[in-house]
């Protein structure tokens, strides 16, 4: 069985990064298609801090039986991984916006140019 | 083309002569829907040529924009897509800068039609709301739709409806029209991804008064929806998220022309 402490301190932490995301979308710093993983990250944490029945079950399904917080860890670390991920794709479509903005305001800095000598003549 | 159903529609005679001189345009927010786009416009000039036209064309890739170009509509042509949020706020932002009185929104891909205009218009007209929305579930107007997509409509106009605390049909509705106020708003806030819900309620939470007409949409004439099956589970979850966290905002009143006309 998962040790009360561990149990405590893994639904405090959980419930601060809810606490924490929320008030990230409150104050405008970020926004809700960014924050949902990581509110399914918290909640999913805090079930299974909060579940202890639960957390033993699952930890047996994988052999686990000497020490079930093994398996929030692991819930934990797959969760990382996943926003990790999708940031990583995020960043790659902030990166390929950024290239065609640069090239965009080039031409049109180039037309600009044209237009005012031209208007000069 | 859908036919016209049996919805009570003031004279058109008497808002046209309302619009008068008023400062008016039509924000149409595009994405690929070169079979359509022609069509729209045309529309809205035949029920009425006052209204300047502001295509958005949120990042299409095929003839969307030439062919607004051609019938010489303004076109805002964005890099690459920003999605509907982003492209109608564009458009929003261009009627605020050009110092626009009157705004409707009409959708490029031909289901918002432009003869609906007239119940729309009339509560902006009169100085009574702020915002108008056409809702195609509001008594009178007899809408069809798929199961699953008549729960997430349900869903969304009970929630909302609550947070607002005014009855809301059709939350998901982009036919509108709205006045200098809701410009200058939507020009300076504007939700993203999936907005009409956000907005609708962003409105209410900023005393713009609100209120739903009865309209009849077509079928789309084009283009494909911005709401698969598959994305739909993520919308309303994005959203249910951004209603309730919008509750614990604290909101201000649009502040009074900053720009000058």
């Amino acid at each position: 069985m998962t040790p009360l402490p561990v149990s405590i301190a893994a639904a405090v932490a959980s419930f601060l990064l809810l606490l924490i995301v929320f008030e990230l979308i409150r104050s405008r710093r970020l926004r809700e298609r960014y924050a949902l993983l990581w509110l399914l990250t918290g909640g999913v944490l805090l079930a299974l801090s909060v579940w202890r029945g639960g957390l033993n079950t699952i930890a047996s399904w994988f052999g686990v039986e000497t020490y079930p917080p093994a398996i929030l860890g692991a819930v934990g670390a797959l969760f990382i991984l996943a926003v990790l991920l999708h940031y990583s794709t995020v960043i790659s479509r902030l990166s390929d916006q950024n290239t065609i903005l640069a090239q965009r305001l080039a031409l049109l800095e180039q037309q600009q140019r044209e237009g005012a000598t031209g208007s000069s003549r | 083309m859908a036919e016209l159903a049996e919805v009570p529609v003031p004279p058109s005679g008497e808002i046209l002569a309302q619009l008068g001189e008023l400062k008016r345009i039509a924000i149409v927010p595009s994405l690929n829907e070169e079979a359509s786009i022609g069509r729209v416009i045309d529309e809205i000039r035949a029920f009425d040529r006052g209204f300047d036209i502001v295509v958005v064309d949120d990042g299409s890739t095929d003839r969307t924009a030439g062919i607004a170009a051609d019938r010489g509509a303004n076109v805002l042509r964005l890099p690459f897509n920003l999605g509907i949020g982003g492209a109608m706020q564009t458009g929003y932002r261009f009627a605020f800068e050009r110092g626009y009185d009157l705004a409707v929104q009409i959708d490029g891909d031909g289901q918002h039609d432009p003869a609906q205009l007239p119940p729309i218009l009339g509560p902006v007209l009169a100085g009574e709301v702020d915002v108008c929305v056409g809702s195609r579930f509001a008594e009178g107007s007899g809408y069809q739709s798929s199961f699953a997509r008549r729960i997430g409509i349900r869903l969304f106009a009970y929630v909302v409806s609550a947070v607002v605390r005014q009855r809301v049909t059709d939350t998901t509705s982009g036919f509108r029209a709205v006045n200098r106020k809701g410009i200058a708003l939507f020009a300076a806030d504007y939700p993203h991804d999936y907005p009409e819900v956000e907005a609708t309620v962003m409105s209410v939470k900023h005393k713009l008064r609100l209120r739903e007409v009865p309209v009849v949409m077509r079928q789309r004439a084009g283009g494909a929806s911005s709401i698969t099956a598959f994305r739909s589970v993520y919308y309303m979850a994005k959203v249910l998220l951004a209603i309730f966290v919008g509750l614990f905002r604290r909101y201000a009143v649009p502040l009074e022309e900053e720009h000058h006309r």
